[in-house]
């Protein structure tokens, strides 16, 4: 036992470039970091969903704007890399959402077990990957 | 681990209680049925979807309310969100209230905007 101990590693002070990528997370752990890897998205880009709520809905005018951004850029920025962004965002959001449900769940329910946790979790990826792929499709006019 | 309550306790810390975990679950419902609320607008209407139609759902005055409480909710949901961060990942004391005020700075005026256009709709 005591030689099983001494093989493990240790992880104190860890390097974020040597060691997290050794890191093998649970989906639990994928949906964990993720989901605040999500936020922080939605929390920088901010100022960019609210450019897109002001042309969008202020003045037909602006909204014309705001369909030509997508599609033909905005200044020196390319319509496909703002399709891009906001198809970052769908995915922000989606993966936010439907982990944030997970959390309301498991909070009311309060019957939390490793199992459930697991398959949980997978649900949550698969949907929200699954979700950004048919609406990003969308987004980039594949049907 | 240090005493870090009463009068040790962290200035750049949180509440050291149930409000804020609270909080977070009371705001993410909020915007999750706002979420639903205005997919649902979206989606039942008849047509596609233009420039009347998509501002038409935003200049309603029961909406207008909605939003802007889901626009305050926002504000403190991300707050907390981001101080957590920041009380996990960094650690000296000068740098993470200069994070924290570039935070709040940085949510007022994105809510004060977001307000801003709700408001002349």
């Amino acid at each position: 036992m005591s030689e099983l101990a001494k093989k493990r590693p240790e992880f104190r002070n860890i390097n974020a470039f040597k060691d997290l990528t050794t890191y093998r997370l649970p989906p639990a752990g994928w949906v964990s970091i993720l989901h605040r890897a999500s936020g922080v998205i939605m929390f920088l880009l901010m100022p960019f969903i609210i450019w897109m709520f002001d042309v969008s809905v202020s003045s037909e005018i602006s909204f014309s704007k705001f369909k030509a951004a997508f599609n033909s850029g905005l200044g020196f920025v390319p319509g496909a890399f703002i399709k891009l962004v906001a198809l970052a965002l769908i995915w922000a959001y989606l993966h936010h959402f439907i982990a944030g449900l997970r959390h309301l769940y498991m909070d009311v329910n309060h019957a939390v077990s490793k199992e459930f946790g697991k398959s949980s979790a997978l649900v949550t990826l698969t949907l929200s990957i699954a979700l950004t792929l048919v609406l990003g499709a969308k987004l980039f006019g594949l049907y | 681990m240090s005493v870090n309550y009463g009068s040790k306790r962290i200035v750049v810390g949180a509440h050291y209680g149930l409000r804020d975990w609270l909080a977070q679950r009371i705001t993410g419902g909020l915007m999750a049925l706002f979420t639903i609320i205005l997919l649902a607008q979206v989606l039942l209407g008849s047509g596609p979807i233009g420039y009347d139609k998509w501002a038409g759902i935003f200049s309603a005055q029961w909406m207008k309310a909605l939003t802007f409480s889901v626009i305050i909710a926002l504000l403190y949901h991300v707050w907390i969100g981001v101080r957590d961060i920041f009380m996990d990942y960094v650690k000296p004391v000068g740098l993470r209230l200069t994070l924290q005020i570039f935070s709040i700075v940085w949510l007022v005026s994105c809510a004060g905007w977001a307000i801003q256009i709700l408001w002349r709709l």
